[in-house]
């Protein structure tokens, strides 16, 4: 049943053989066809402004007050792309390979190769745009190394190379906004998907300042909504991250894929309090010089300063003495977890381990280390008052990017013809395991060079089709539904707001289905979330009758986190192995690493949705590796 | 510790407000400004009370959607903060605080400290981009540009657009907003092309949405959480006089 | 009106500093009053003379009168424009600690100047110009014995030295505020333009306070 629709022929020529044999719409037609893009982060921005260059009418929406708002602008250390202009031995199959490696070999090797062909691309775009990347002396572009892999090839923009990418999107965007090719509705949050006659018509959206519902139809429609790792309550991800647009995409029929492989990210601030509402990501650059310890005694009072050496444990360096501290995320992440649960955990909730500078202080001189990170240890000293120069910064792992989202095919489109997903919302290029600085390179791709061609494949045959009528019983249906939903959160009237199952869930979600799961917790964790659920629908609180009603947002996103969530647990209770960010407790080797099974596993995992009561369907798409060969993960 | 607060409440753009007391007993002060106002809508929800709607997402000091003014000043006491990275350690105990939206008429209260900030984005759509289409760009590396050029245009490229200038301001002038993103397309090659039409069509925007003018007290950059540096100003105008001069 | 607010600035600017140029022309006449002796009288009664029988110095005259009519009439435009850019105050404003106060009070500072301009030019240049002043043993009007006869009064100094505070501080921030309206944003010639707005400021203060302060004491 699952179509990936991977072009024949050589890895290297599937791209160009795709985009020259693709339908296209011409020009004169373009106006006549319109297409809703909802998310304006990287992704939605790029595809919303290339569709407007292109003569297409757009609709973009976004919950935020802006566009440039959007959780790409948090993004910090860089974007990938092989332009080998270091001369060190890139090319787009060394990328392709450290990519499809870095995710566990549970990725599409024709999804990944066109990422990294499609990588140089994108600079020379930003570049053009304005984005003021990092330069070397001459005034070429400089590049940094990332995430363990042998090459120079991440370019970035200080800390702040989301944030520089999106204005250049947004900007991009802002601009066909102008030329009223884009028709762009902020304060805007997607609620319902429309389909008509099996394919994706339109949305309704509730504007979050009036509190009116509104419909919008279109030839097809766009999610670039993001992640959904805020369904763990405490994570990097900003407050109104949510799963929200997806969820409800696939309760229509879209399908799921790999939705509990989420990546917690090793290195952000430990929660300090109940009062937490997120953990802030520190640069994953600050293991370059920082060594990670715990103390070797349990339970140890002391300031960490006067622990002597010989009473640390260097953990990663002790397991994995050919990486040390420089592991990729997943293991770092799991090491972490592994001494915190087994009580050597520090800081006042025993959370935390430390990450530590004073050798790099001592061998390099402390005017070194503040050049390399000043940004980041001053950002620390805001939140906790520590100054890390003179003591080892607390660090902990913290939820952070969903590979996992929405099956799509190679043309990005969705099981729902005419519904496409973008970015992170869909699952389909980091496998089990996103390497560092390829998250904004894919958005982007996504955005600026993928879906504007092969929309145009589904789009040709669209241009007849007229305006679609948002008077149809369809749109009709889903308003009512959404306007029932919204009424019966707030008739709920009972004592805790929505927070208050949110951050139960996020609980249940981190100890039973974060770093490492196994059989007997997903287990009892589906049966929490049905319990948290059944709660929710009892005694949630929502003030009542208001046109701006934030907690009437949050509650609508919190309903679709609770079943969400609970497809999660299916999805890694039925995955019986260890890879990437999925590690089964069951399927380890005697040293506790990650035992992969390629023989009964080699598969994407979609589901599908089969009603609130009934447990979700899953479908397979197994996994063809014709051009590399799987190996086994070690970074011993 | 123990706060009392004193918030801007207005449940609509239509009805006037006004600033209402409370009290808030075991505020940790290792909470976030932000996380208080959360503990806070707690408490006012459990007492029925409809909870202080305010903006914010991202809660690591780069999105730019938080923004309120804190005791008097954007973003509150600490120097080159944003809302949501200012933490209540930064207040003693039994402390007064008052909180207020950005005010201008330009950025009018949507509800209590929610503000609508749409007119930035408006004076970015009149020219606030460098005009490439996807798929135009040349090779990245052609144009090179030199070290300090590029982190001068950074400096200036920085601004996350939260309106703590304007609410600094005097005049409520978006001045330092608006030559910002003109100094840093300007200062590139890329955006010299346009830099003539680009700093007109801004300006013109920017006096059209209702900012007033700026006279130069230098109180944004004061308040600007991202450190933009009031010369970007001084550049706008050079730019503007030079389009002026040069235009036909 | 249709100018664009960094137009209206240039004006203010221009005229401004054209102002601060004739401060420059007017302290170097009056520094003929600190010269000892009879010869500060005659100096001082021939150089007025020269200045108001000279068709350029007319010429710049008119240009002078008009700048300040301009400068006025913008800072009102400006002014009450900027007043409607926020009709909702804050309730409680602490925003004083991020700028310094006379950059905020331009127009208190320029309303002092200008009630003392109309003192100033009512005592000196009405009398000298439509009054019945008496000639010096030249020929001259005698506008020394004027001068010096009005800074006997202890109180009109006071009142002098103090607007020539208010004159400071209206000058180094219109000074400043003058250079970045017309677009003076390198940050080295900044830094000059810094130096040199105060030491201008300084001298051409300290000069107008010191005259009528030696004047009043020393003659």
């Amino acid at each position: 049943m699952l179509d990936a629709k991977i072009p024949e022929g050589p890895l290297e020529e599937k791209w160009n053989y795709y985009k020259s044999h693709t339908k296209l719409v011409n020009p004169a037609n373009r106006k006549k066809i319109d297409v809703i893009v909802v998310g304006t982060g990287l992704a939605g921005s790029a595809i919303a402004a290339s569709l407007g260059e292109m003569g297409y009418r757009v609709k973009s929406f976004c919950f935020q007050d802006t566009a440039r708002r959007a959780h790409s602008v948090a993004a910090q250390g860089g974007v990938n792309a092989c332009k080998n202009y270091k001369n060190d031995g890139d090319s787009v199959f060394r990328m392709f390979y450290d990519t499809i490696k870095g995710g566990d070999f549970r990725s599409r090797e024709a999804n990944v190769y066109r990422l990294a062909e499609c990588s140089a691309n994108l600079i020379d775009q930003a570049v053009a745009q304005g984005v003021p990347f990092g330069r070397e002396y001459a005034g070429y572009l400089n590049n940094r190394s990332f995430g363990g892999v042998q090459v120079s090839r991440t370019f970035y923009a200080r800390g702040q190379t989301g944030q520089q990418l999106l204005l250049g999107a947004y900007q991009a965007l802002m601009r066909q906004v102008h030329a009223g090719h884009v028709q762009l509705s902020t304060r805007h949050e997607m609620l319902e998907l429309v389909v008509i006659d099996g394919k994706a018509r339109g949305v309704i959206v509730r504007d979050l300042v009036t509190g009116a519902l509104e419909r919008h139809g279109a030839h097809a429609v766009v999610l670039a909504t993001g992640g959904f790792g805020k369904i763990y309550f405490l994570s990097t991800l900003a407050m109104g991250c949510n799963g929200s647009a997806i969820w409800r995409a696939h309760k229509k029929g879209a399908l799921i894929a790999n939705p509990s492989w989420t990546q917690i990210h090793p290195t952000s601030l430990p929660q300090s309090g109940e009062y937490q509402s997120k953990l802030t990501l520190m640069s994953e650059s600050l293991r370059n010089d920082g060594r990670i310890w715990v103390p070797k005694k349990e339970d140890d009072q002391r300031p960490p300063n006067q622990i002597p050496e010989e009473e640390r444990d260097y953990y990663l360096e002790r397991r994995y003495p050919a990486f040390g501290n420089l592991t990729p995320r997943d293991i770092a992440s799991r090491a972490a977890k592994e001494r915190i649960d087994a009580g050597y955990g520090i800081g006042p909730l025993k959370n935390a381990v430390y990450l530590d500078f004073s050798r790099a202080i001592g061998e390099q001189g402390e005017d070194k280390i503040r050049e390399k990170y000043g940004n980041l240890f001053r950002m620390y000293q805001k939140i906790t008052n520590v100054n890390a120069y003179t003591e080892p910064m607390r660090i902990s792992p913290a939820a952070h990017f969903s590979m996992g989202g929405l099956w799509v095919d190679y043309e990005l489109m969705t099981s729902i013809p005419g519904l496409y997903a973008l970015g992170e919302s869909n699952f389909a290029d980091h496998g089990a395991n996103r390497l560092g600085a390829n998250s904004l390179l894919q958005a982007c791709v996504d955005g600026y060079f993928i879906a504007p061609y092969t929309m145009a494949n589904f789009l040709a045959d669209e241009i007849r089709t007229g305006p679609i009528d948002t008077k149809h019983p369809a749109f009709e249906a889903a308003e009512e539904q959404v306007k029932a939903q919204l009424r019966m959160l707030e008739n709920i009237q009972g004592k805790h707001p929505a927070d208050y199952f949110h951050r139960n869930l996020g609980r249940v979600l981190y100890d039973k289905c974060g770093l490492s799961r196994s059989a007997a917790g997903l287990s009892s964790a589906i049966a929490d979330i049905q319990q948290l659920r059944h709660d929710f629908y009892k005694q949630l609180y929502v003030p009542r009758g208001f046109a701006i009603n934030t907690e009437l947002e949050k509650a609508g996103r919190v309903a679709d986190y609770l079943e969400l969530g609970e497809l999660m647990c299916h999805d890694a209770l039925t995955r019986n192995e260890s890879c990437g960010a999925h590690f089964r407790e069951e399927y380890q080797t005697p040293d506790g690493e990650a035992m992969r099974n390629d023989k009964d596993f080699a598969f994407i995992s979609a589901w599908e949705w089969q009603g609130a009561n009934n447990p979700p369907l899953l479908h397979k798409e197994p996994l063809h590796f014709e051009f590399v060969t799987p190996t086994v993960r070690s970074y011993k | 510790m123990r706060i009392r607060l004193k918030i801007w409440r207005q449940e609509s753009n239509e009805t006037s407000g006004r600033m209402e007391s409370y009290e808030l007993k075991d505020v940790n002060e290792e909470m976030s400004f932000l996380e208080m106002l959360d503990v806070l809508n707690e408490q006012l929800m459990e007492k029925g009370i409809r909870p202080v709607e305010f903006d914010h997402d991202c809660r690591e000091g780069i999105c730019g959607q938080c923004g309120v003014m804190i005791n008097g000043e954007p973003h509150g006491p600490l120097q080159h903060t944003t809302t949501c990275q200012l933490h209540m350690r930064t207040f003693r105990d039994g402390a007064e605080i008052y909180i207020e939206p950005f005010r201008a008429d330009a950025f009018p209260v949507k509800c209590d400290l929610k503000i609508d900030r749409s007119a930035f984005d408006r004076i970015i759509q009149s020219g606030g981009f460098i005009s490439v289409d996807t798929g135009q760009a040349p090779e990245a590396n052609t144009t090179r540009i030199s070290v300090p050029v590029a982190e001068s245009a950074f400096d200036s490229a920085a601004c996350i657009g939260c309106g703590a200038c304007v609410a600094a301001c005097k005049n409520a002038s978006a001045a330092l907003f608006t030559s910002a993103k003109i100094t840093h397309l300007v200062k590139l090659p890329q955006g010299q092309t346009e830099a003539q039409e680009r700093v007109l069509k801004m300006v013109s925007q920017m006096d059209a949405e209702g900012f007033g003018h700026c006279t130069n007290t230098e109180a944004c950059e004061a308040a600007c959480p991202q450190e933009i540096s009031v010369l970007n100003i001084a550049r706008m105008n050079w730019e503007y006089n030079k389009a002026h001069i040069m235009r036909k | 009106m249709t100018q664009s607010t960094l137009t209206k600035k240039i004006w203010m600017a221009l005229t401004g500093l054209f102002l601060c140029f004739f401060l420059i022309i007017h302290l170097l006449g009056n520094l003929q009053l600190l010269i000892p002796g009879p010869a500060s009288q005659q100096q001082f009664n021939a150089y007025s003379q020269l200045l108001s029988g000279n068709i350029i110095i007319k010429i710049i005259s008119y240009i002078l009168y008009a700048s300040i009519i301009a400068h006025v009439i913008y800072a009102i435009i400006i002014t009450m424009q900027n007043a409607r850019s926020r009709k909702v105050k804050y309730k409680y404003d602490k925003r004083g600690n991020l700028s310094k106060w006379y950059s905020r009070n331009m127009g208190l500072l320029g309303t002092i100047l200008f009630i003392f301009l109309v003192i100033h030019f009512r005592d000196f240049w009405y009398v000298y110009k439509f009054g019945s002043l008496p000639l010096d043993e030249h020929g001259h009007k005698d506008l020394y014995t004027l001068v010096v006869t009005v800074y006997s009064e202890l109180w009109y100094v006071i009142v002098y030295v103090l607007c020539m505070v208010a004159l400071f501080y209206h000058l180094i921030h219109g000074f400043f505020s003058a250079a970045r309206t017309l677009g003076a944003y390198h940050p080295k010639y900044v830094r000059w333009i810094k130096a040199l707005g105060w030491a201008y400021c300084i001298v051409i203060c300290a000069g107008f306070a010191f005259i009528p302060v030696y004047v009043h004491f020393l003659k």
